[in-house]
């Protein structure tokens, strides 16, 4: 035979999908967010983005080829997509040095530790930002004026859910808070450029719609009957859904495939319970936001969500039978 | 002060407490186990492997303690010293066996059995074996992907790099058979070590006609019957185009060696002989090992 | 809103380059060599030897069970012997060997083009007349006609499910046969119903092949009891328990027979060989495969002997292409890959699909993501990902209560797997022994 032929089990094709389309595709999805930060904090987001990504790239990198002794992984985009979410959760202000902690942490603890993409258990950006948060507790909850804010005297402003829980008379407008020209971290700010990412997921089909819609549908439910109970701003559902890094977590963080569960009936309790521990550190807990705690959290409890939930099973349940 | 003495009191009572209802639990609950099975446990080796065919060396041991003869086990780890030693706490004659030693029956290298066609998948035998026949024309040979490397518990099988084939480390081999179990082709035999190590046996398990084999394989036995005739002792048999040599009466005179026509007969261990033949393809196989 | 199934499912490229091609007939060569293990179950026991003169129609294996299947000589000639050749198996199996002179029929086989509508035989009559014809599932199954349409005591039929999806890329041998022979089909159907006794039947195509539903609707207006379904575009669509589930909307539960629900499935070739096996008295001694590939000149339809090499097949297609790396027996999801070009062309085989060696190779695996893609795309609701780590690492017991049995192997997960892992590799092993595991159990 002039040449030799292959022999391999079925199937003989490939759909295409592979992991850096996903990464890319979680990108593009950020871009909106992206702009939206652009336009609030100006310069200071683009720096922060990029010198988060740079380091998060080069700790893979360097702990692939020296420690790990391995074929480096950083072209499937995880990298990039850790530093970029790491970033998106950090005020714009953050002092380099801390951020290339946070960053040594979101990679170094929080991904290869476990074996790199795939193995790790928490969500590598969140492990970053705790990290960072419990490290640096004030320079992590300073967040800098909006450039788009009007002309004040100060350097620094609250958060809208700071204000809700200690200060409630200084809240902005709803308007304000869905378009997203109100201080907070990076790409947490505007609900409606991250419901377009989110769109923009569900119609590549990188992600389902189950775990965003059983967190914000949890968040809206909890603060809704609180709000009928006693209508305090405290329990506004639009303003839960619109504050903090709700959003973000909902769409981008919690959606992390390795650290989410496998099966659909899987997601929804997984997002049930991140709504749930939210409201409930939002309301009653030490600190205003509770979104990546209730996600790490969560993500501890997805082996036993996936050990305990099965995908619906064909011819499981008879129909008409 | 005083709290301390009522703290040590309370804490005192409920250990005394404690300790008697353990205590009658215990007794109520025990457990009579023969004593032996604990003496003949600590004799096994304690690998676990499972090569006597029962769940761990202490099912074993519990085995052997109530069988009432010895007959059929036997822990191929340990060995006869084992079985004399546990033979000698129980009161009981072990049967003579010989030590046992994994063979593998293939000696198609690459050189001699071209590659035909290539297999891209997982590396594993059994996935390769259960798609077709495998990479050369051989339809019965190694696969050469390892699945009794890793199924030895032992360290004692490796691939050759240069053959691809896999070789069993004497020293370190148990005979425990977890390679025979895992090998999806059959190729791997128990066979008794002989006497200096010294054995002989038909490395090839190819069943197809002379013609077919050996175009597949240059040293695939075709089952000529050479060796058949030359045997004085009524060891060799062909079936299936194959030939096979039972260790039992084989009485080791290496004369099959020398008449097989392709070299498929394989000696192990002896010393040269006297007259140099041309290097026979086994011969340079060894070199490289 | 057409209808499809409700778990699962991928939709690869069709890639249909053979379609509207009229069915060619190919010359036949000097030699066939038969198989006697066409069919799941016993392989045939040869009734010839070696200088045995045969016409096409002649027994040359005769079914050796319950489950197992009559083998026909597809060829005149003398047998030259009967030996060991290798077929899709990837194995050397027993196959009588002949060589051909002339083309001389058996004269109880009625050649001509002639449609027969009428049939009076009575259910057994058909039931046996299929047998002897030795007629298998034509899909790719190859489970003997017969048997299937003999339902254990206690279960009873009430629909008839033809199964015209083909929802496997590249494989046109049953649409094109849909086309050219679409009354014979329904006839052949009408044969099926009466061997079932039931008075429904459901003949499901896929949209892609809309011409072939117009032409079946407009035909089948004059059988009473017969409809068309057009189904959406969506593979596994042409698996018996997604077929059922998608024109019924009912699931056989896991491991029972489709008969559990009341249905039956016949593939569209097998029941054309039914209407010639009952209506011309013509066993299975040739089938239609379709030849392709994006390299190969000529991809096509043709009308093969069963015996018949693939070579001589694709040297009819316009020749092997220089850059071939991988011929599969069947469509790419499913088929199987085939190390030789001398392969014969069993009952089973519906396509012989060339692929360039740029794209015959996998890429290279890496860790499990856990994107949960392969979940969501298993038409039979399992969890191929956890499957394949326990089969990896042998733990049958898991596997066998996570379902592996349950597999249809149609290969959605490795599709679409992101990190491009063989989880079907795995998990067919992983059937496998827990397959063997719960047979040794009921021992």
């Amino acid at each position: 035979m002039e040449n030799k032929l292959v022999v391999s089990h079925s199937p003989h094709i490939h759909g295409g999908d592979s992991i850096p389309k996903n990464m890319y595709g979680v990108l593009i999805a950020l871009i909106p967010a992206f702009l939206v930060s652009l336009y609030v904090f100006r310069f200071d987001a683009a720096i922060i983005t990029f010198f988060s990504v740079l380091f998060c790239v080069v700790f893979e990198y360097s702990i692939t080829k020296f420690i790990l002794k391995k074929e480096p992984t950083i072209r499937d985009g995880s990298a990039i997509l850790t530093g970029v979410l790491l970033a998106f959760n950090l005020p714009s202000n953050l002092p380099l040095w801390i951020l290339a902690i946070g960053a040594l942490a979101a990679i170094g603890i929080g991904k290869m530790s476990f074996g790199g993409l795939g193995n790790n258990i928490f969500n590598p950006a969140l492990v970053g930002r705790i990290f960072l948060l419990i490290s640096f507790p004030a320079q992590m909850t300073t967040w800098p004026v909006p450039a788009t804010a009007a002309a004040t005297d100060a350097v620094t402003s609250a958060t809208v859910l700071a204000n809700l829980k200690f200060n409630p008379d200084n809240l902005p407008s709803l308007t304000h808070m869905f378009l997203g020209i109100e201080g907070g971290s990076l790409g947490e700010i505007s609900a409606l450029a991250l419901l377009l990412g989110l769109g923009y997921m569900l119609w590549k089909k990188i992600i389902t719609w189950h775990i965003p819609t059983a967190i914000l549908g949890t968040v809206a439910l909890f603060s809704g009957i609180l709000y009928l109970v006693n209508p305090i701003p405290l329990h506004h559902p639009l303003i839960h859904l619109f504050s903090g890094g709700l959003m973000l977590g909902a769409i981008f963080m919690a959606t992390d495939y390795v650290t989410s569960p496998l099966t659909k009936k899987g997601m929804l309790i997984y997002g049930f319970f991140i709504g749930l521990i939210t409201m409930c550190i939002r309301l009653w807990g030490a600190y205003p936001e509770g979104m990546s705690f209730a996600i790490v959290l969560m993500n501890g409890f997805t082996p036993l969500i996936n050990y305990y939930t099965t995908p619906k099973r064909f011819g499981e349940v008879r129909k008409n039978g | 002060m005083n709290a301390i003495l009522i703290a040590v009191a309370l804490l005192g009572t409920i250990g005394a407490v404690s300790a008697t209802i353990l205590y009658f639990v215990g007794q109520k609950f025990k457990v009579i186990e023969d004593p032996l099975i604990e003496q003949v446990n600590d004799i096994l080796p304690g690998a676990n492997c499972g090569g006597c065919g029962f769940p761990g060396c202490r099912g074993f041991a519990s085995a052997i303690v109530k069988a009432e003869t010895m007959d059929g086990l036997f822990c191929p780890v340990g060995g006869q010293e084992t079985m004399d030693k546990i033979a000698s706490i129980l009161g009981k004659s072990a049967p003579a066996t010989s030590k046992k030693i994994a063979v593998v029956r293939c000696n198609g290298t690459c050189e001699y059995r071209p590659q035909t066609s290539i297999y891209d998948g997982v590396r594993s035998c059994a996935i390769e074996a259960a798609l077709y026949g495998g990479e050369t024309d051989c339809f019965f040979g190694c696969l050469g992907l390892g699945d009794c490397v890793e199924a030895c518990l032992f360290d004692a099988i490796h691939i050759n790099p240069q053959t691809l084939l896999p070789e069993v480390d004497e020293d370190k081999c148990t005979a425990c058979g977890a390679c025979v179990k895992a090998c999806p082709r059959d190729i791997i035999e128990l066979r008794k070590q002989g006497p200096k190590s010294r054995r002989i046996f038909v490395s090839c398990v190819n069943k197809d006609k002379g013609a077919i084999a050996r175009k597949a394989c240059e040293v695939a036995c075709i089952g000529c019957s050479k060796c058949l005739q030359v045997c004085a002792f009524d060891a060799i048999t062909i079936e299936n185009n194959v030939a096979y040599i039972d260790d039992d009466k084989c009485r080791l005179c290496r004369k099959c060696v020398s008449v097989c026509p392709t070299n498929s007969i394989w000696e192990l261990n002896f010393p040269p002989r006297k007259e140099k033949t041309s290097a026979s393809p086994k011969e340079e196989i060894k070199k490289t090992v | 809103m057409l209808k499809t199934f409700r778990i699962g499912g991928v939709h690869p490229e069709a890639n249909k380059l053979s379609a509207g091609k009229a069915i060619q007939n190919i010359e036949i060569p000097a030699e066939v060599s038969i198989p006697l293990a066409q069919h799941i179950g016993v392989p045939g026991k040869p009734i010839v030897k070696r200088g045995d003169k045969v016409k096409v129609g002649t027994l040359i294996g005769k079914s050796a069970g319950f489950v197992s299947a009559n083998i026909h000589s597809s060829v005149s000639g003398t047998v030259k012997k009967i030996d060991k050749v290798v077929d899709a198996s990837g194995y050397r199996r027993d196959a009588v060997i002949i060589g051909v002179e002339g083309d001389e029929w058996e004269d109880s086989i009625d050649r001509s083009e002639t449609l027969i509508k009428e049939c009076n035989l009575s259910q057994k009559e058909i039931i046996d007349k299929i047998a002897s014809a030795g007629i298998v599932g034509m899909g790719g199954a190859m489970f003997p006609t017969h048997v299937k349409l003999m339902p254990p005591p206690g279960t009873k039929a009430e629909v008839l499910i033809i199964n015209g999806v083909e929802c496997e890329p590249y494989l046109t041998s049953d649409h094109q046969l849909m086309m050219e022979k679409t009354e014979e089909i329904i006839i052949g159907t009408t044969i099926l119903m009466k061997a079932l006794n039931v008075s429904k039947a459901i003949i499901g195509i896929e949209n892609n092949k809309k011409d072939a539903i117009d032409k079946f609707t407009q035909y089948a207006t004059s059988y009473a009891g017969i409809s068309i379904q057009p189904l959406k575009e969506r593979y596994p669509q042409g698996g018996e328990k997604q077929l059922i589930d998608a024109l019924i909307k009912r699931q056989v539960p896991s491991g029972a027979l489709p008969i559990s629900v009341g249905a039956i499935v016949q593939n569209v070739g097998t029941t054309f060989a039914v209407y010639e096996a009952v209506q011309k008295n013509k066993p299975l001694v040739e089938r239609i495969v379709t030849v392709t590939g994006k390299e190969v000149k000529n991809p096509c339809n043709v009308r093969s002997r069963i015996g018949i090499s693939f070579k001589t097949l694709i040297d009819f297609a316009g020749g092997l292409p220089q850059n071939t790396g991988k011929i599969i027996s069947g469509g790419p999801m499913m088929g199987k890959a085939v190390a030789y070009t001398d392969i014969p062309v069993t009952k089973g085989t519906s396509g012989i699909l060339i692929i360039p060696s740029s794209k015959a190779r996998r890429k290279a695996p890496s860790d499990c993501i856990r994107c949960a893609k392969c979940i969501h795309v298993c038409p039979m609701g399992l969890n191929p990902t956890l499957l394949m780590n326990l089969s990896e690492y042998s733990v049958w017991d898991r596997a066998e209560k996570n379902h592996i049995t349950d597999c249809i192997e149609c290969g959605s997960c490795s599709y679409t797997c992101p990190a491009n892992r063989p989880l079907l590799d795995y998990i067919r092993l992983g059937k496998g022994k827990v397959t063997d595991i719960i047979k040794a159990r009921k021992n």
